[in-house]
């Protein structure tokens, strides 16, 4: 799915190394890159993929890799170099258990490492989380039009579950790579023009502050144009449970069934975690006064809602480390337990606290 | 008046920063040289190294990105695969290639990928101060080796070039030294022939060139430069390690040339 929404992007780069569970998008890229004229290389490492990656962005390829956390890891290096020399990139990470080879199941661990940077240095990777399949292909496609758009790596951060998942999809039109608008910026050779550096080494403080700060305006207007998030059934809700990409689907099956029982429990869901919508976050915590984090890991996002609600409501945990997926009804329970013992049925219509 | 000498056109009008007796102008200018008379400064693009040469994109003239330590053959290889009628070379030390991007250069040269690597083996860390390098021959003094490398405890200096002989990609090899006028000369067209192999697309094509750090060498010019012909040499044999370009006697052999 993914490989095709990025060939569909018209990304026909691809440089990678094996690892599970994302196995299958260098499988699939080996071959239909072949047939759409592009260039797949199995990297020799994660280390040499991304470096390839920063090559082929820097000629101005629509270029992306895949890995899953420990090689994501080893692709930070790169990650930060792609976002200091401002070289657009597509990287997915299938996130697996951790820390360190941990396990193959789906899991939300990386999410500090996404959406905190990762690699070294003052910068950020705009980090899109799809929740469903189709949400996985819209979401590729709108990957690479970030990426260009504002010249900065653009994560997909899903996890094996999503990576496996089958689900009915519309495939979006495809791009035609050569209709791009053209980049101005591109290493194509000097021929009629003065000569084009890419670099991120910039010796003297202030040269680098300056950098540094308008990499800040680019973030700044990220924040601003891209932020993306959804609310369901937060209308009438006392409870809201912020989730994200495979847990915000455990989380929607799990508040059904709340709901069924007469509860009033919303679901808010970040589509960008990096830039995190810490602004509707903030306002829908005026009216609800508690949110339930529901995480694939010990408590990540978590720190990001309690930034966002600034002490205005509170915020609980319910996080599941290691690559234990709980089942809607587990996280069924942990709402009622939490909306029973907060006394939220005892409220008067119309919720708040 | 005829003009026989001048600056490169593919050399900018800079002072380097490179320090007194070091060995990278010369190497800068030879290759600047070879790409002024293959005529491909417009479609040439370098990729300079972390090491002494990192700032190479201030002197050449033609479009240059750069690569995180080590890993300058791995985004080489991004360009050439996204623009296959250019010529890339990438520019790079004895650490960055011969140490972490160990790795990175057998595997772009197994590939086959055609690039063109200039690999500056002076023995030594140089920017960071001295260090050992994967090619600092034993004895030699360095900030991490005090007493001199000992192989029985710091491990051999690593042939880099002879490693990627065994690279079924690799088409041209050959070890060079800038110790002299006459070693330059052979330099400039081992250089050159390695830019052609590219040109014809045969494969990875690589020139390693002994040059000479008089600074962390602890020594004066003269005594650094003289090293390199008597001392360097014993471990890094100058010559052709690999040639399966089937060029005759190189595509443009000077008259003169005593090899």
């Amino acid at each position: 799915m993914l490989g095709e929404a990025a060939v569909l992007a018209g990304c026909r780069y691809y440089f990678g190394y094996p690892i599970t569970p994302q196995n299958e998008v260098p499988e699939y890229m080996s071959r239909r890159l072949l047939e759409v004229g592009g260039t797949f290389i199995q990297a020799e490492s994660e280390l040499a993929s991304i470096n390839m990656v920063i090559g082929a962005a820097m000629a101005g390829g629509r270029v992306m890799t895949s890995s899953s956390s420990p090689g994501i890891s080893l692709k930070q290096e790169g990650i930060s170099y792609l976002a200091g020399q401002e070289l657009p990139a597509v990287i997915a990470n299938m996130i697996r258990g951790g820390p360190g080879l941990g396990n193959i199941a789906p899991s939300q661990s990386d999410y500090f490492q996404a959406t905190r940077g990762g690699g070294h240095g003052d910068y950020r990777c705009i980090v899109l989380a799809p929740a469903s399949i189709q949400e996985l292909a819209d979401m590729t496609l709108q990957a690479f039009d970030l990426a260009d758009k504002y010249r900065n790596p653009v994560m997909i951060l899903g996890d094996g579950m999503m990576g496996q998942m089958m689900e009915p999809v519309t495939f979006p039109e495809p791009v035609d790579p050569a209709k791009l608008p053209e980049k101005d910026w591109v290493l194509d050779g000097a021929k009629d023009r003065p000569q084009r550096i890419i670099l991120s080494m910039l010796l003297d403080p202030k040269i680098l502050e300056a950098h540094n700060y308008k990499l800040v305006r680019k973030y700044d207007a990220v924040r601003e144009n891209e932020t993306a998030w959804e609310m369901t059934d937060c209308d009438d809700a006392r409870l809201v449970v912020a989730a994200y990409g495979t847990a915000a689907r455990i989380a929607g099956g799990a508040i059904r069934r709340v709901r069924q029982r007469g509860l009033k429990v919303g679901l808010f869901r970040p589509k960008t975690l990096w830039p995190f919508p810490a602004k509707p976050l903030e306002e829908l915590s005026h009216r609800v006064r508690h949110i339930l984090t529901f995480e694939l890991c010990a408590g990540q996002m978590v720190e990001d809602v309690q930034l966002a609600v600034k002490g205005q409501a509170e915020v609980k945990l319910y996080g599941r480390p290691g690559g234990v997926i709980p089942t809607p009804e587990d996280v069924a329970h942990q709402i009622s337990h939490y909306y029973y013992g907060a006394h939220l049925d005892e409220e008067g219509p119309g919720g708040g606290a | 008046m005829k003009q026989v000498f001048a600056r490169p056109k593919s050399l900018k009008p800079a002072a380097t920063h490179y320090c007194p007796g070091c060995g990278h102008s010369i190497i800068h200018r030879l290759v600047a040289e070879v790409i002024d008379e293959l005529g491909i400064q417009e479609r040439t693009i370098g990729v300079p190294p972390a090491g002494c040469a990192v700032l190479a994109y201030n002197y050449f003239d033609v479009d240059m990105g750069e690569a995180p330590h080590g890993r300058a053959v791995a985004v080489a290889t991004g360009i050439k695969r996204v623009l296959p009628d250019r010529v890339v070379f990438t520019y790079q030390g004895d650490g960055d290639i011969a140490a972490i991007g160990t790795a990175e250069s057998i595997h772009a040269a197994n590939r086959g990928e055609k690039i063109t690597a200039i690999f500056v083996n002076n023995a030594v860390y140089g920017m960071t101060g001295g260090q050992m390098a994967p090619t600092t021959v034993p004895g030699l003094v360095t900030t991490t080796t005090p007493g001199g490398r000992q192989v029985n405890r710091d491990g051999a200096p690593l042939d880099l070039t002879q490693m990627l002989a065994v690279a079924k990609g690799a088409v041209y090899l050959e070890r060079v030294a800038v110790s002299d006028p006459k070693h330059i000369r052979q330099a400039k067209k081992a250089i050159k022939k390695a830019f052609q192999v590219q040109l014809d697309g045969l494969g990875f094509a690589l020139v390693e060139v002994l040059s000479a750090c008089p600074t962390n060498w602890k020594m004066d010019s003269i005594t650094a430069w003289q090293w390199v012909k008597d001392s360097m040499t014993k471990d890094f044999p100058l010559g052709v390690i690999k040639d399966e370009t089937g060029y005759d006697a190189g595509p443009e052999t000077e008259a003169g040339d005593d090899r």
